[in-house]
């Protein structure tokens, strides 16, 4: 077990850095332009997106349409603590600045998820959905109409700190601290509740402390997301964070399969980048893009991966090795 | 097994659609083309602003090519969908300057996506005229950024010096949208200007943007009985509160701004009598104004509002430009616009130091039996 937990690990490293280096050639010979590199980190924001909301969606497996409210917190709170940094005359470097505004922004995300999880985790299902649209659409209504951050003209004078360098390392290292937690004891309990509710908490499981846990980490990890894309966009308006972004990401989620978090992963890549490569086709892009979306889910209702995780190192004892060992791509069901 | 297969497969196709439509979609660039972009909301709910500005620009550029283009060089214009969407908008943009590789852009059409986009712009030091961008803040600072429409304060101030200048009002009441910022600034402008003429705000009221009752805040300016209520919003809020009104029985004459265009189309009995400020006249006797709204008319089969004519006279004022530097360097077209001095459909145009239309003349419209009619136009000073 352990030799093949340092062989995965090895594996995995040997990719992330490969990729990144492609990234880096193609970048540095200019063969990806400005255009690739906005899709790109446009691409990693959506994809700790769609991670986190698949800790509730997924893990908990509660309907959670709110997840563009959480976002706007973690953007406008961070986006108003860099500001106050820059003014207040403290001079640090870019990157200090750029993770202290996310931990702001995650931190006051995850508070609030906290406060609104604590009182509304009693109901389920399409209740919990209605609640939690309910939530995204005040915050939406509050930043349109509080002055202090600019009001429905939008929040002006964000220093851009997010490059490609920093938000793909910073995409990783978010989606190590989701994957190890989903695997934790905190992960599995949180599993359990979707499984049976009232099976796991038989079992000893304190359950509503686990979902407002599910919940507000979910919060937080939007948060940090809604802080890169504020210093990547450098202007924010409250009508981005409407009902219909929300609507997006819960989409990618489900189609990468709910409880996948590399389902997410590539699900947030295809669709972040499908609407933009569809520009060749004007007018009619939104309505290829709806029916991609719809072959998708007739053919695949349970997402891309289902719940099983997709494993480069299953991937290369099957591919290459032809080893046929317990954890394949689909989880050995074949 | 086969489950496996087919979704192998259908990833598969995922990942080659991308790579096929990425490749078909840069199309290298021809010398003797002058490439022109074009960002607006072309979908979703802003779509009926994107796609106006876009035609208009559109039948431009077609004249423009007819009469034999720019410096010998056929224009094209390339014009993509922004969605109303911040980071639509700023790839769009991306897209235009890296994949197409244009000379100057033309948007965007809505503030927030300008103001989005505003950053890149002034780095790369793009020519970019918005037609119909209204925020201040979109050309503060930013010295390659110019805008063909005049401001929200400058309009509201226009309509107040109409108010109390040729209507002789003494008294307004204000009725603002909250949350809509064109409704605030224009707000705004119109209370600073109507009480710099030494006329009296009587009071003002409030309602959300997404309110369908108004008949509280009527009753209340009802009572203040004012001369002249001042409603600057669009179309779909103007038209059930003037409605209403009538039911009321205010008497009141209501003044309104650009938003109003159209208003004639589905409330002309509640709109009689009502004028609003507008960026051109469709019954304006100029030839420049009867030849664009009959070119319009036989490409689109339909009639052009404000939005088409600002479209237009962006189009052609870069044409210009492009023609005045004689070349296709930033550089040079963004010192030719700067210089701009152009007399178009909605008015002389010429740029102040912050890239702003400066004294542009404010065209006055009466709505009278169903029609729009020609007032006057002011000009602030």
């Amino acid at each position: 077990m352990d030799k093949n937990k340092r062989r995965a690990y090895i594996i995995n490293t040997i990719a992330i850095v490969t990729l990144y280096l492609a990234f880096f050639i193609l970048i540095q010979t200019k063969t990806m332009n400005k255009y690739f590199i906005g899709i790109a980190i446009l691409t990693c924001i959506m994809i700790i997106m769609a991670m986190s909301l698949n800790i509730v969606a997924g893990f908990l497996g509660e309907m959670a349409l709110g997840h563009a409210g959480f976002m706007a917190i973690g953007a406008y709170s961070s986006a108003s603590f860099s500001i106050a940094l820059f003014n207040s005359g403290i001079i640090l470097p870019d990157l200090v600045v750029l993770i202290l505004a996310m931990i702001v922004g995650g931190m006051v995300a995850g508070i609030f998820g906290i406060l609104i999880g604590t009182p509304t985790l009693r109901l389920r299902g399409d209740y919990l959905g209605i609640v939690t649209i309910g939530f995204s659409e005040i915050i939406r209504i509050f930043f349109i109409n509080f002055q202090p951050t600019g009001g429905a003209a939008g929040l002006k004078g964000i220093t851009k700190l997010v490059n490609f360098n920093n938000v793909y390392w910073i995409t990783i290292v978010i989606a190590i601290l989701i994957f190890t937690f989903g695997r934790s004891k905190h992960g599995r309990a949180i599993i359990s509740i979707r499984e049976d509710e009232i099976a796991s908490e038989s079992a000893g499981v304190p359950t509503t402390r686990y979902k407002v846990l599910a919940f507000s980490l979910a919060a937080f990890f939007a948060g940090l997301g809604g802080a890169l894309y504020a210093h990547y966009i450098a202007f924010l308006e409250p009508s981005k964070f409407n009902f219909m972004f929300s609507i997006e990401m819960f989409v990618i989620v489900v189609l990468g399969g709910l409880g996948s978090l590399t389902g997410s992963i590539i699900s947030a890549i295809v669709l972040t980048t499908l609407p933009e490569m569809l520009r060749g086709f004007a007018q009619y892009r939104l309505l290829v893009y709806s029916l991609v979306l719809i072959i998708m889910m007739i053919f695949r209702p349970q997402g891309i991966f289902g719940r099983t995780e997709f494993s480069l190192t299953g991937a290369i004892d099957l591919l290459i090795l032809r080893k046929n060992t317990k954890k394949s791509v689909d989880g050995g069901k074949s | 097994m086969k489950k496996r297969v087919a979704s192998v497969l259908l990833a598969a196709i995922f990942v080659a659609s991308i790579f096929i439509f990425a490749g078909c979609s840069s199309s290298g660039s021809k010398s003797d083309v002058i490439k022109v972009g074009f960002i607006g909301p072309t979908t979703g709910d802003a779509a009926i602003y994107g796609t106006s500005a876009r035609d208009g620009a559109m039948l431009a550029v077609a004249e423009i090519n007819a009469a034999g283009g720019v410096n010998g060089k056929q224009l094209e214009l390339i014009a993509y969908d922004s969605k109303g969407d911040q980071t639509e908008a700023i790839n769009a943009y991306n897209r235009l300057r890296d994949q197409d590789g244009v000379v100057a852009v033309i948007g965007g059409t809505l503030s927030g996506e300008t103001l989005a986009m505003k950053d890149i712009m002034v780095q790369d030091n793009m020519p970019v005229l918005s037609p119909t961008a209204t925020a201040v803040d979109v050309t503060v600072d930013a010295p390659n950024i110019f805008r063909v429409c005049f401001l929200d304060s400058y309009q509201g101030a226009a309509a107040a010096n109409f108010s109390a200048d040729t209507l002789g009002a003494k008294t307004a009441a204000l009725l603002i949208g909250t949350g809509n910022p064109y409704s605030e600034g224009v707000s705004a402008a119109y209370q600073t200007a109507f009480v710099a003429k030494g006329g009296t705000i009587v009071g003002s009221e409030s309602y959300g943007t997404t309110d369908k009752d108004f008949s509280a805040q009527l009753t209340k300016i009802k009572e203040m009985n004012p001369e002249v209520i001042f409603v600057p919003d669009y179309v779909q809020t103007v038209g059930p509160i003037l409605q209403k009104a009538k039911e009321m029985g205010i008497t009141s004459t209501f003044i309104g701004a650009d938003g109003w265009d159209g208003v004639q189309v589905d409330y002309a009995a509640a709109a009689q009598g009502n004028y609003f400020t507008n960026h051109y006249a469709a019954d304006s006797p100029s030839a420049t104004v009867q030849n664009f709204i009959k070119a319009y008319n036989t490409k689109y089969t339909k009639v052009p509002n404000s939005f088409s004519a600002l479209g237009y006279d962006a189009a052609y004022v870069m044409a210009q430009a492009i023609k005045t530097a004689g070349s296709t360097e930033s550089a040079a077209i963004i010192t030719a616009l700067a210089a701009t001095d152009y007399s178009g459909v909605t008015g002389n145009l010429k740029f102040d130091a912050n890239g702003d239309p400066k004294d542009k003349e404010v065209t006055i419209i009466k709505i009278d039996g169903g029609q729009l009619k020609f007032v006057t136009t002011v000009v602030n000073k």
